[in-house]
């Protein structure tokens, strides 16, 4: 009838079983996921992120040369870092702590010159 | 698709559904897919021993199926879900809560259906 | 003897998940119980039309909080089927790698709120510590907690490497020690007993004739298991189902519990007899035509219908969770039960709502 007792015993003198967040915070595993990270010098602003991601949460517009991504609608999946064509897409360590206001990302790239086409070189 | 598909329609489903109860197998589940704007395609799914056989049945969407919960207890809840999501009506349900599983009582359309005829006669 | 209609509601301390029950109650005892859901229905099976086939497998994978990834394994099957490629056999070790470990979270999940249903909560504190270990290793190794996302159609994303293989093994170690030394007390102890010895029988022959699937079934006598079928890795490791005969809550306690050491070894089964190799294929073209897929979640058989049209959008997507399957059983498992009987006996079907609505 008494079985509990001895693990009760142990847990009243033994150490404690959670950690005592926010003062001691653990640091995040290797592999745990975040949000994707875009450095704009290597992005080419193809748009496979967008097409790719599964809560539509990046929009690239290439005439403008932007690239929005909605931090509070993405599931971190890293779908997006995988497809990435160019490598510039990187998905943080970790997920964010809690804000007080929702701002999406926004970030200017560089329309890149393109190889000139068979039709115009051919004309 | 892995097993039997035998087509039924609305006179022999009750037969079929006897049968398979009598041979010994269990009512996996029941699956609605629409087809087009008036019909849909009411597939029940069961199994023995790990093999699987299935029964098609095509219908119109304003047609009464017979239910087959007085055979298999446990259809009494797929029809009802099947009631509510498409639209599609079964007479002799065990328990029937009348189209109020899931959507509320003044809800009128099917919200699994993508077809809706509306009165100029296009098909969206 | 006059019959008073009680709302087992929605809001009850005992569910994970809002279901309603209508209990017909003629002093104490009930007579009748009449289920009804859809307090949490979302209508994923509609997201075919918006999202493509590589998308939905994240969203199939958030129809359930628990078994998440075994939802995503049977669609990808299912998928694969339809696609005509066969995932590799790297891919499939690692699959029963991590389905295996969801089984083992989940079984405590449930371990410790069926300790929670009879008021034992330091139990439920104690189980569900340990079940912490069992989340530390999934994100250590695929990324999130439970979501872990590591399915795609055609294998898997993630690895395992032989540093994280070893370290997942010595933590397994530390879960079964602290299981067994837990498991005394769910298996003998005078007050459990009395709870949960012969309240919500079930015999055998009821239980083939209502269709119920998984623990349920098994702890009735009947050894079906739907990892028999052999699929993912499973034809080639050594499973024997977990059979008890008594058909009661207590008994289905006994069969999740003894599944929690089963499935400690499986993994290490697996990872023992691992294969080199790479970890998915390349999967191209559009699918076309009709496949089923059936899986063993830890709740029961979950059955999957895909039918795709040719296009990247598939047709219909149909779910049908192992809960769905027990909740006609407690129409029968619940009259001649005390009131007081009604959360234990509910929670012995092991039910998860969200799956069942999705």
């Amino acid at each position: 009838m008494f079985k509990m007792t001895r693990n009760i015993l142990l847990n009243l003198v033994g150490p404690r079983a959670t950690r005592r967040h926010p003062y001691v915070v653990r640091p995040p595993f290797e592999n745990s996921r975040g949000e994707p990270v875009n450095d704009m010098e290597k992005c080419t602003l193809c748009g496979t992120c967008a097409v790719k991601c599964p809560s539509q949460c990046i929009l690239v517009d290439k005439p403008n040369a932007t690239w929005r991504f909605d931090p509070y609608a993405c599931i971190t999946c890293g779908v997006c870092t995988e497809s990435c064509p160019s490598g510039s897409l990187r998905q943080r360590n970790g997920y964010r702590s809690p804000v007080c206001e929702m701002v999406p990302v926004l970030l200017r790239g560089r329309i890149k010159e393109g190889k000139p086409k068979a039709a115009d070189q051919v004309s | 698709m892995q097993g039997e598909v035998i087509p039924v329609n609305v006179e022999t489903v009750l037969g079929e559904a006897a049968r398979a109860k009598a041979e010994g197998w269990r009512l996996v589940t029941m699956t609605c897919v629409e087809l087009d704007a008036a019909s849909v395609d009411l597939l029940y799914h069961f199994d023995r021993d790990f093999e699987l056989k299935h029964l098609r049945l095509t219908a119109s969407k304003d047609a009464l199926v017979p239910s087959i919960s007085p055979l298999f207890f446990a259809a009494f809840l797929v029809e009802n879900e099947i009631q509510d999501l498409f639209g599609v009506r079964f007479h002799g349900l065990v328990i029937d809560y009348g189209r109020t599983l899931y959507l509320g009582e003044d809800v009128k359309e099917a919200p699994f259906c993508r077809y809706v005829v509306n009165d100029s006669g296009d098909q969206g | 003897m006059r019959q008073a209609i009680i709302p087992f509601g929605p809001q009850h301390p005992v569910f994970p998940e809002p279901v309603h029950l209508q209990l017909k109650v003629e002093d104490e005892v009930i007579r009748e119980a009449i289920p009804a859901f859809g307090y949490v229905h979302r209508g994923l099976e509609s997201l075919v039309s918006i999202r493509d086939l590589h998308q939905m497998v994240h969203v199939v994978e958030r129809i359930c909080g628990i078994c998440s990834m075994i939802h995503a394994l049977c669609y990808c099957q299912g998928m694969e089927e339809l696609m005509g490629v066969e995932a590799p056999p790297r891919a499939r070790f690692l699959r029963v790698i991590w389905s295996e470990l969801h089984r083992i979270h989940s079984h405590l999940l449930w371990l410790g709120l069926f300790a929670d249903s009879f008021g034992f909560e330091s139990l439920f504190m104690e189980l569900w510590k340990i079940r912490e270990k069992v989340l530390d290793i999934q994100e250590a190794t695929a990324g999130n907690r439970i979501i872990v996302s590591v399915n795609v159609i055609g294998g898997v994303r993630r690895d395992l490497d032989l540093s994280q293989r070893k370290a997942m093994l010595d933590d397994l170690q530390e879960v079964e020690q602290a299981v067994r030394s837990v498991s005394g007390v769910l298996l003998t102890d005078y007050t459990v007993s009395r709870r949960t010895v012969g309240k919500g029988v079930v015999t055998g022959e009821q239980a083939r004739e209502l269709g119920v699937v998984g623990p349920v079934l098994r702890a009735s006598g009947i050894r079906q298991d739907s990892r028999m079928l052999g699929y993912a890795a499973f034809n080639e490791l050594e499973l024997e189902p977990v059979v008890e005969t008594d058909g009661d809550c207590h008994a289905r306690c006994r069969v999740r519990l003894r599944e929690v050491f089963q499935s400690i070894d499986l993994i290490r089964q697996a990872v023992s007899r691992i294969p080199e190799g790479e970890l998915s294929v390349k999967v191209r073209g559009k699918p076309e035509g009709e496949a089923v897929a059936r899986v063993e979640q830890p709740r029961g058989e979950v059955f999957y219908y895909l039918k795709a049209n040719g296009t990247k959008n598939l047709d219909r997507l149909r779910v049908r969770t192992p809960t769905f399957a027990n909740i006609p059983a407690l129409v029968v498992m619940l009259p001649g039960m005390w009131l007081s009987d009604v959360p234990v006996v509910v929670l012995s079907i092991d039910p998860c709502i969200s799956c069942t609505e999705r």
